[in-house]
């Protein structure tokens, strides 16, 4: 082999990677071998496997992401309680240590199933991929995966979901994204969580918010929801039913 | 800290790369990371020694090349440096940009040594 693939190189960066050739005799007389690789390649292609198992059962994968206590947990039980019944629904969840997440779900007759991380920070494609053994996916339709409350190293793991969603709670403050851009760059949509709170703590401004993501070039739309009072569930279930529809639409189109 | 399992990664390609090759040892090895791709090079820098204990790739160089963050602006169409938390494009402004590097975490090359020297045909 000593062959490349390449997967990383986009006609934006070729330029400043792209090197001399492929196999080069260094002076030592040792040998310099060109790789071009990336470093998540293991953790990308289990993920582009987990894909293909929720494509092939109609699945909408959904991460969730957010710093510890943003509120993943609170919004998957409401979105339980209110997501219309012929949507249904499985939950993996991913934390350092407990079951309580998981229990959590459960109580309202949700199937969910908790992986303990242990010392990893973030849940990877590989364990999800376990999880999916324990899971009958022609039985759902959206899978929701809650990941370790952390706002840096999950971003950098695939693991083969069809959306991002990063909550950012408002007792955080307005500027997490200019201060976690990778994370928020991550986001296909961009929870402002705990928004009954908003009163309270009102030096969080909802629009010095979106400004830091626009200045991370960010597209993702935002929603501003209370698991509490409730208020911003019809957008967010709104959003559901749209990516199950887009998903559905999507797969039909690559079979014809 | 998810440095410690993107290294273990680093290391198992090194390893296969190492082996393709018939190598007894890498001598170095260069990465390359944009400051958009959620490494800190120094994070890599420490956990490398204890990923790479008892492997072909033990006490190997580690280099790590910084790339620079660039964008394209997708109104003007103008290519500008950035930082990470402002990818805005420089000439006019507008924050609708496509980034063209700075996110990549990627193993560039590996240096081998090789017990036998072979000969490189032309
Ligand atoms: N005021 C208010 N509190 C909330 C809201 N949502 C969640 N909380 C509270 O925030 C705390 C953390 O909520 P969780 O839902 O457990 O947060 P999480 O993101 O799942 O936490 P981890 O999984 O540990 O990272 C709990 O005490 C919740 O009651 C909300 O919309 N408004
Ligand atoms: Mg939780
Ligand atoms: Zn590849
Ligand atoms: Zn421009």
């Amino acid at each position: 082999m000593c062959d490349t693939c390449g997967c990383n190189i986009t006609h934006g960066n070729e330029n400043l990677i792209r090197p001399g050739g492929k196999l080069e005799k260094t002076e030592s007389g040792k040998e310099a071998v060109t790789v071009l690789h990336s470093l998540l390649h293991e953790n990308d292609h289990t993920a582009q496997h987990n894909r293909e198992h929720f494509d092939q059962h109609n699945v909408l994968a959904i991460n969730l992401m957010s710093s510890p206590g943003a509120g993943k947990t609170s919004l998957l039980e409401a979105t339980i309680q209110q997501l219309d019944d012929n949507i249904r629904i499985a939950v993996i969840e991913g934390d350092l240590e407990t079951e309580n997440d998981a229990e959590r779900i459960r109580k309202h007759g949700v199937k969910a199933i908790q992986i303990t991380t242990g010392s990893a920070c973030h849940l990877d494609a590989h364990m999800i991929h376990q999880a999916l053994h324990n899971i009958n996916l022609a039985e759902f339709d959206v899978v929701f995966i809650e990941n370790v409350g952390n706002l840096v190293c999950p971003a950098s793991f695939d693991l083969g979901q069809h959306q991002n969603v990063v909550l950012l709670s408002v007792p955080e403050g307005d500027d997490k994204p200019a201060k976690y851009p990778v994370m928020f760059r991550t986001a296909d949509l961009v929870m402002i969580s705990k928004s009954d709170l908003l009163p309270v703590l009102d030096d969080f401004k909802v629009a010095k918010a979106k400004s830091y993501l626009r200045d991370i070039a960010s597209v993702a739309p935002i929603i501003e929801l209370s698991s509490k009072d409730k208020s911003g569930m019809p957008l967010w279930l709104d959003w559901i039913r749209q990516q199950v529809e887009k998903r559905k639409k999507h797969l039909e189109q690559s079979v014809d | 800290m998810h440095e410690l399992s993107i290294c273990q990664s680093l290391i198992k390609q090194i390893t296969s790369v190492a082996l393709e090759c018939s190598a007894q040892r890498v001598t170095s090895i260069t990465v390359a990371i944009g400051a958009l791709s959620g490494v800190e090079a120094e994070l890599l820098k420490n956990a490398y020694p204890i990923a790479s204990a008892g492997t072909v790739a033990e006490n190997a160089e580690l280099i790590i090349e910084a790339l620079p963050v660039r964008v394209k602006c997708n109104q003007c169409g103008s290519e500008s440096d950035a930082l990470p938390n402002k990818l805005v494009c420089k000439k006019c402004g507008d924050w609708r940009t496509t980034l063209l590097s700075g996110d990549e975490l990627m193993l560039m090359s590996v240096e081998l040594e090789k017990i036998q020297e072979t000969k490189v045909i032309h």
